[in-house]
């Protein structure tokens, strides 16, 4: 008998009592979830900047030191430029390995813990690019922040052979004495911008 | 064979150190505990939670080829496991086949399980476990001494002689952020030179065919997304039917675990990279046994936060390494008698049954009552050593019989202060080694009640 047999019959033999699936959760929502995602957004080691409109989003990169002062910066959101960096160009993720900042659209973010959703097709054409990067900018609209983690898997739509990513914060760890550190393996600074 | 009172005793030896492990462990439990009142509706989802576990089981063969088919039709190939050995022999069959030399791992505490490292090493494979906590005790040759926080037992000046042996940081340098810097530096080579990445899987969802990884660091995204082989090794109970439950796990995993409202990347993995390969390997290694046993099923349900390690009195005063096994604390002192109840049969007796795991627990496991039933399982077994059980069985007589129990009290208060020190405290007695009895009284409670004006 193969593996997989066995294993489902042995879990047929032993099936406990049907039991059926509780209601949906209605969670927590915000008078404020703006305030509420900048808060958490803090507390996560990450940044938050305003800005009024797409037109608004340069001049708001201006302001980020990390930005200005990259040598190299990869952009995926339209309008914005990269610097000496074609991801088209790189085949071999590996070579993603140097570029200092990247500029990632989010679909939302979510009030009660500062995640943004980034959807795998927004990646294209290297899905590490958000973790291999020293900085990390999102843009996310102001509009897009829901209040919860249930609205938010009710906005995510599936697809076959796809990847998805909420990221809330930079990279951290606090494996040494419990003491947080920021930059663990991915990125050294997470700044949201909302639009 | 010893038990875990033996193993704890060099830690509680040292007093300081036991101080200060107990104390960083309940400035975790702190932090959960802000996290959760900081949600109104905190209880709902524990109940949600522990019947959508329990839902799941009473499905879990349909929901697991539900699994296969969506996993399947995602490009991923899906293995099965009946054991830790056919465990390790498909991961290393697939890495072989691919000639991967070097591997870099994200956590997961099933290849602990399966003691999956060595295996590989002992086949050729260099093998990194690339989590900054389980890399350190890695290095150490130790295994982890907690489930989320790896290296919770150790202190900033032993992770920097350890350092400044294994990656030459300064002599006496102790800086977490310094520290940090170094393992960060010399783990993105390791993963620049891997073909493969293996990780943990916190959930496997049976509608999308994909699975969810959780981490702080982001080590599992530059494991499974640099290299074009993914690998992910899960539990059969690791499944939840639908991607809109993951919206109440991730709601509580990381509140309870480490006190934080989500973890910093939350990875969902429906599918391989393009051009690359993508194997899920399911395990069942006894837990389709555990799933018939009333009593005990419910610990299938553990999303294994730790939750029940940070606030366990005697986790906290014991270490991790005192139970003796891969998953510590209350749950551990569950899921490893089920595995061998001779060789641990003194874990669910390390508990003082105070239910404060229970009270955590976000999926709502009743810990302290499975470990009670647990020691009744273990008596039956005569896994309990005879002293204990004999001692039981004539308190078990005495106190069925009140006209004995009444004889017994007044003899004891007569005889048991005559007695020399070196008898009472004999060694026939382990309770008195840490304890005093209390002086006999003058007379019992039944008398004085009798003396009480009415």
């Amino acid at each position: 008998m193969s593996s997989r047999s066995a294993i489902l019959d042995s879990l047929r033999q032993n099936v406990p009592p049907a039991a059926s699936l509780p209601a949906p959760i209605t969670g927590i929502s915000y008078v404020a979830p703006i305030k509420q995602f900048e808060e958490t957004l803090t507390i996560a080691g990450g940044v938050l900047v305003r800005a009024t409109g797409p037109q608004d989003l340069a001049s708001a990169l201006a302001d980020i030191d990390v930005y200005t002062s990259a040598a190299k910066v990869a952009s995926l959101v339209p309008g914005i430029p990269s610097r000496n960096v074609d991801l088209s160009a790189i085949d071999d993720p590996h070579d993603l390995e140097g570029i200092d900042v990247a500029v990632i659209p989010g679909k939302f973010g979510v009030a009660e813990n500062a995640a943004v959703w980034i959807p795998g097709e927004t990646l294209t054409p290297h899905r590490s690019i958000f973790v291999i990067v020293q900085h990390l900018i999102l843009v996310v609209p102001a509009s897009e922040i829901v209040d919860n983690l249930h609205q938010a898997y009710e906005r995510i739509q599936w697809s076959p052979n796809s990847f998805g990513i909420f990221i809330s914060g930079p990279s951290k760890t606090a494996d040494i004495e419990q003491s947080l550190v920021i930059g663990a393996h991915g990125a050294r600074s997470c700044t949201v911008i909302l639009l | 064979m010893t038990g875990h009172a033996e193993k704890s005793a060099a830690f509680v030896a040292d007093e300081d150190r036991t101080h200060w492990h107990d104390q960083s462990l309940w400035f975790v439990r702190t932090k959960r505990d802000r996290q959760a009142s900081a949600i109104p509706e905190w209880e709902a989802l524990r109940e949600a939670a522990s019947a959508i576990k329990t839902h799941t089981l009473s499905r879990l063969a349909d929901y697991l080829e539900e699994f296969e088919r969506n996993a399947t039709a995602n490009g991923i190939q899906v293995h099965w496991a009946r054991d830790a050995a056919e465990h390790n022999a498909i991961v290393h069959q697939i890495l072989a086949s691919h000639g991967v030399t070097h591997l870099v791992k994200s956590k997961s505490m099933l290849t602990e399980e399966c003691h999956l490292n060595p295996y590989l090493e002992a086949r050729g494979i260099e093998v990194t476990d690339t989590d900054l906590g389980e890399r350190i005790v890695q290095l150490r040759k130790e295994p982890p001494s907690h489930i989320v926080m790896p290296a919770i037992h150790l202190k900033r000046e032993e992770i920097g002689e350890l350092f400044h042996i294994e990656l030459g940081t300064e002599k006496g340098a102790s800086d977490p952020k310094y520290l940090t810097e170094a393992a960060r530096g010399h783990l993105r080579s390791k993963f620049m030179g891997a073909q493969a990445g293996l990780t943990g899987v916190n959930f496997a969802v049976a509608e999308t065919g994909g699975v969810v990884v959780c981490t702080n660091e982001g080590n599992a995204d530059m494991g499974a997304s640099l290299p074009k082989l993914h690998i992910a090794c899960m539990g059969i109970e690791k499944l939840i039917p639908r991607a809109a439950h993951l919206g109440v796990f991730l709601r509580l995993l990381a509140r309870s675990g480490t006190g934080q409202p989500i973890t910093g990347y939350t990875s969902h993995f429906n599918g391989p990279l393009r051009g690359g390969e993508m194997h899920v390997v399911i395990v069942d290694n006894g837990r389709s046994r555990i799933l018939g046993q009333e009593a005990f099923r419910r610990s299938l349900g553990c999303i294994r936060c730790g939750a029940c390690m940070n606030t366990c009195p005697v986790y906290r005063r014991s270490g991790g390494y005192s139970y003796g096994y891969t998953v510590p604390g209350p749950i551990g002192s569950i899921l490893a008698p089920q595995r061998d109840p001779q060789k641990y049969a003194s874990l669910p007796f390390a508990s003082s049954l105070c239910g404060s795991c229970t009270d955590v627990c976000p999926v709502k496991i009743d810990l302290h009552h499975q470990l009670l039933a647990f020691r009744k399982v273990l008596v039956d077994l005569k896994a309990v050593p005879l002293q204990k059980r004999l001692s039981m069985a004539v308190m078990g007589f005495v106190l069925s019989h009140p006209s004995l129990y009444r004889m017994g009290g007044g003899l004891m208060r007569v005889i048991v202060p005559r007695l020399p020190r070196s008898l009472v405290y004999g060694s026939w007695n382990p309770w008195g080694i840490q304890r005093e009895i209390p002086p006999m009284p003058q007379q019992s409670f039944r008398d004085l009640i009798r003396k009480e004006p009415s």
